[in-house]
């Protein structure tokens, strides 16, 4: 059963071959069994996991189940579960219970779907590896053979592994400048990253709010398409969320692809890329070209510099965001503090993690007086250029396709040395959040036995689309079914 | 050496919202700690701010009342700084796209005369928590209720140049906020507070010194103090050849003592940015209009239409018209009879003695204006006599009665004005008094004359029981005396 | 792109984050290394381009004036550090 999609084992559960009971106990077993290989679960829930498969159970004998009634799946640790440990990956929240669900979370909740737990995280959705977790790094499924531990990628590394290493179908996950559709590439599943705005941000822990979005991992595009359904739509609690009409997604996986227009960056396959890695998008490409499609060479003339720009508005965004965690009213406080200043400054300095705090002083230096215009400013001029290619883009293309990251999974520890080695895992996706624009991670093939994704960005509230050529893809390919070692 | 002094407002005022103004949460007053505090309000992880749309019609409402520009496309910005009372760690507020634009308040002086004062610009921004320092044993208790009420505040540029133009502006803007209904106007419970910035700078010189600023003044008698004491100390260090340092300064009203506060605003760098989490506030004319429908008539317009409909002179007019309340009571006195300057002198004079007398304001008067009309008809038509009349007033707000007409009856107080009696009764005076005539009718200087008038007088009100009408007593002497 | 070790320390008191001794050479070493590369920025031409605070061209819609919160003291403060009749606890603050 682990092996099944969503999709599939919404069928199992709705023939009656099993109950949600049942499967939930095996997905449990499994987790119990294996996780401790990978530390992909910070909490897991069991007790209530297994009743909510009790209610499923009962609401199916009752005729009233739908697709996801009983399908068990994972949040990433970054979305309020009410009564349920919600960490975000750090000390600072280590002990944070919230009393309320994020929109998130309770859409899940009314469609029927047994939450197994919370995965793990980088700290804060900060990094590219998800080794900067108060509760420990996790390890990538995939290149466990010569007794080397590889990244999951990050930050939704924990979503990733889980669902790679079939401990949980699906799983939710957060993208700020990659994190889902890198981590989803480097452990070969399908992640969707949706317009922003598309899903509510409320009880979704803020890290960048202008860059944030939630958004959907499973290994395959069809279980995608089905957990966008549940996620998408207007929230009224979320100024930056999207009152527009949020359509069946699985409805139109099957439309054909021929005539579909996909532009390929130049900017994106530069010298700096490995042949390796070029080879593998190159011929998934080329699959899309035996399904219908066109291809043309298209510019982002700007996307060298959506780097600078994201590593400054990121973690401008991030110093005020963060500046709540202070001891007063939930989370980690510091023992015994002397005065106020002890209190706040001893709490932010034990509760969070180097790489937070390296990127709240950064987003503090870039606000601060006489570095202002010069940062901040000027970032956000920047990325009103870089936004501008993509509308140009648009205007020639339906999608665009680029390698997902430089290189497959690299080895724990390999870049936590110098924290720009670890930034440049972002070359690729991070124009996508400043722009704004959905993009989804497929598996694409194989470089050194680790899997690679291939990258499809589209226009503005495009999803549909995107879940459409990525099925497509997945109809004639296999990459996104094979199973570590 | 001489000095100009000049003085700059900055004033929150708490607007009468149902709830605050990025969360559904009450915004009533007096609740127990933390008991309208909602996960937005308290900065719960996750959370995000949704603006409250009330808060800006009330800030449109407020800027059509000041003359001001609306601002079509307001942007929030966070303020970032630490306190306990500020759960997120920055306050949301406005920047460089406030919702009110360059706007002016006329104000007038004691010696008749008005000055304009202009508003810079007023913003819609958050309040914070309260800290309640006792009682914690070496802690102080934070309360989040008051976090999230919606503020306007209001930015005056340095034109007051006195305590006395200062408090005139300031009390001008409690009326304001409090008679087009978007804030309370109490005071004590902090609705309004007014920060004062003060600097001073030799007499007639272009330069302005360093300022100084003031906070959190909330009466006007503390405001009017707290700047004579900083004037005082502002011109102590100056005239001792030192340097003003511009800081913060609490004033303590009940010690008439000033501190700095404690470095908290220097040391600040609040790295103002757009708050990624709201977008830009977009006001039609539609809004805008719908905002001007539910301004009632504003205390300048009410002025104006004082003198216009009523003749009122400029005086009178304007102390009738400030408050919306006072106004009222008045056009009700005026309703009952025609003459509106005698209904004027009452309200100013005997009525608004009595209410001070007596720590009221006119809500909690036991007379209406009605009954004051009618009583001002009867001393118009000749019904009492002024000293008759301030009877039927004493009666009617002790309530011995309701009506003027059943006190004047009930005291005999109606005056004789039967001319043909009361010539009968002059005849009869003036035939009991042959010297005092004689004198009278040989004093050369006519004001010598006038004063004795007054020695008849007695005598007249004495036959009259008190009921002869004075001023036709007097024009019947005058004739019959002749002289 | 060096950033001083003046320029961290301030930058740590507006952040409120303790910064020991020992780890300031790092720092300097990291966010020097940052700094150099949001450097990159500076290379661009914006002249007339308009900032993008937000990646959507919308406008903020408003929340009518009804309350729908209701008291969840105790639930939030079943969470709270240290609280006393129902007040949040920092160590005494002096005004």
């Amino acid at each position: 059963m682990h092996n099944k999609s969503v999709a599939e084992l919404s069928r199992e559960l709705e023939s009656g071959k099993i109950s949600s009971v049942e499967l939930t106990h095996e997905f449990l077993d499994r987790i119990k069994a294996e996780d401790r290989q990978y530390n992909s679960f910070i909490t897991v829930t069991e007790d209530q996991a297994l009743a909510d498969a009790k209610t499923a159970d009962e609401q199916r004998a009752a005729g009233k189940a739908s697709v996801w009634t009983g399908v068990p799946f994972a949040h990433k640790d970054i979305f309020c579960t009410n009564g349920v440990a919600t960490t975000c990956g750090s000390k600072m929240l280590a002990n944070f219970v919230p009393p309320y669900d994020a929109t998130v979370t309770a859409n899940f909740r009314a469609a029927g779907a047994v939450c197994l737990g919370k995965t793990n995280m980088d700290e804060f959705a900060m990094g590219s590896s998800n080794e900067s977790s108060f509760f420990g790094a996790v390890t990538n499924p995939w290149g466990l053979g010569n007794g080397e531990k590889r990244v999951p990628g990050g930050s939704s590394g924990g979503s990733a592994a889980a669902i790679a290493a079939r401990l949980v179908p699906a799983a939710t996950a957060t993208d700020t400048g990659g994190s889902i559709r890198q981590p989803a590439a480097l452990c070969g599943v399908t992640g969707l990253k949706p317009t922003y705005g598309r899903v509510s941000r409320y009880g979704m822990i803020a890290f960048a709010s202008s860059l944030d979005q939630g958004g959907t991992m499973a290994r395959t595009a069809e279980d995608n398409a089905l957990m966008l359904n549940v996620m998408a739509g207007f929230d009224p609690k979320d100024s930056t969320c999207v009152d527009r009409a949020v359509p069946d997604y699985t409805a139109t996986l099957n439309e054909p692809l021929k005539g579909l227009r996909i532009g390929l960056p130049k900017e994106y396959f530069s010298d700096q890329l490995s042949p390796a890695m070029e080879q593998q998008v190159r011929n998934a490409v080329k699959e899309y070209e035996k399904l219908g499609a066109t291809v043309k060479e298209v510019s982002l003339p700007h996307a060298k510099l959506a780097i600078a720009a994201y590593y400054v508005i990121a973690p401008a965004e991030a110093s005020a965001n963060l500046s709540r965690f202070d001891g007063v009213r939930y989370g980690y406080r510091c023992d015994n503090p002397k005065d106020l200043n002890d209190l706040y400054t001893r709490t932010r300095a034990e509760g969070f993690g180097g790489e937070v705090k390296r990127r709240i002083l950064v987003g503090t230096y870039a606000l601060s007086a006489g570095y202002f215009d010069a940062y901040y400013l000027k970032a956000q001029k920047v990325r009103r250029l870089i936004q501008q290619d993509f509308v140009n883009a648009f205007n020639e293309v339906d999608v665009l396709m680029s390698p997902v990251t430089p290189s497959p999974a690299f080895v724990q520890g390999e870049k936590t040395s110098d924290p720009v080695t670890m930034y440049l895992e972002d070359v690729f996706t991070i124009a996508v959040n400043l722009a704004g624009v959905p993009a989804m991670s497929v598996p694409a093939g194989f470089v050194d036995g680790l899997p690679v994704g291939l990258q499809i960005i589209g226009n503005y509230f495009e999803e549909a689309r995107l879940l459409n050529a990525a099925h497509q893809y997945q109809q004639v390919t296999d990459w996104h079914q094979k199973l570590p070692q | 050496m001489q000095w100009d002094i000049v003085i700059g407002l900055e004033i929150h005022v708490q607007l009468a919202t149902k709830t605050k103004i990025f969360s559904g949460s009450s915004t009533a007053f007096g609740a127990e700690p933390n008991t309208q505090a909602s996960a937005v309000d308290l900065a719960m992880p996750g959370t995000l701010p949704v603006p409250n749309e009330q808060a800006f019609r009330y800030a449109v409402m407020f800027g059509l009342a000041v003359n001001a520009e609306i601002g079509r496309r307001s942007v929030f910005d966070r303020k970032n700084y630490f306190y306990p009372d500020l759960p997120k760690g920055y306050q949301t507020t406005q920047l460089d796209h406030p919702i009110v634009g360059p706007g002016f308040v006329d104000i007038d002086l004691e010696d008749g005369s008005s000055k304009r004062v202009r508003i810079h610009h007023a913003h819609l921004e958050e309040d914070a928590g309260k800290s309640l320092h006792e009682d914690f044993d070496g802690m102080t208790g934070i309360d989040l209720n008051r976090a999230g009420t919606p503020l306007i505040e209001i930015v005056t540029e340095p034109d007051m140049n006195s305590a006395e133009e200062a408090v005139a502006f300031a009390k001008k803007l409690h009326s304001l906020v409090s008679s087009i209904g978007i804030c309370d106007g109490d005071m004590s419970q902090g609705s309004l507070r007014f920060d004062v910035n003060i600097s001073l700078k030799p007499k007639g010189s272009d330069e302005l010194g360093t300022r100084t600023e003031t906070k959190n003044l909330n009466s006007f008698r503390f405001m009017e103090q707290a700047i004579a004491h900083e004037v005082e100390r502002q011109m102590d260090i100056l005239e001792d050849g030192g340097r003003i340092i511009q800081e913060t300064r609490l004033y303590n009203g009940d010690r008439d003592e000033s501190r700095s506060m404690r470095s908290k605003e220097e040391a600040n760098d609040y790295r103002y940015f757009p708050c990624p989490d709201l977008l830009p506030v977009v006001i039609d004319d539609a809004f805008i209009e719908s905002a001007r429908d539910l301004l009632p008539e504003l205390p300048d317009e009410r002025k104006a239409r004082f003198k216009e409909q009523y003749g009122l002179n400029d005086y009178d007019a304007r102390l009738l018209s400030d408050d919306a309340r006072i106004a009222a009571f008045f056009e009700e006195a005026v309703g009952q009879g025609k003459d509106a300057k005698l209904a004027a002198n009452w309200v100013l004079g005997e009525f608004s003695a009595r209410l001070n007398a007596e720590d009221k304001t006119v809500v909690q008067a036991p007379i209406t204006g009605s009954q004051l009309g009618q009583l001002v008809a009867r001393i118009a038509d000749n019904t009492v006599s002024s000293s008759g009349a301030k009877k039927v007033f004493e009666a009617l707000w002790n309530g011995d009665a309701d009506n003027a007409d059943a006190i004047i009856e009930a005291q005999g107080l109606k005056q004789v004005s039967d001319t043909g009696a009361l010539e009968q009764m002059v005849d009869e005076v003036l035939a009991g008094m042959p010297d005092q005539v004689a004198q009278y009718q040989e004093e050369a200087d006519p004001k010598k004359q006038k004063k004795m008038l007054g020695g008849f007088m007695g005598p007249l009100m004495k036959a009259s029981k008190g009921q002869g009408n004075p001023k036709l007593f007097n024009e019947i002497l005058v004739r019959k005396l002749g002289g | 792109m060096t950033i001083s070790r003046e320029d961290i320390e301030k930058v740590a008191v507006l952040a409120r984050i303790r910064l020991d001794e020992e780890q300031i050479p790092a720092l300097e070493n990291d966010l020097g290394n940052i700094l150099s590369l949001v450097d990159q920025l500076s290379a661009a031409d914006t002249n007339n381009v308009e900032p993008l605070a937000h990646p959507l061209d919308a406008v903020q819609r408003l929340r009518a004036d009804e309350v729908t919160e209701t008291n969840q003291r105790e639930a939030f403060q079943a969470i709270a550090p240290a609280t006393e009749s129902g007040l949040y606890l920092v160590p005494r603050v002096i005004e």
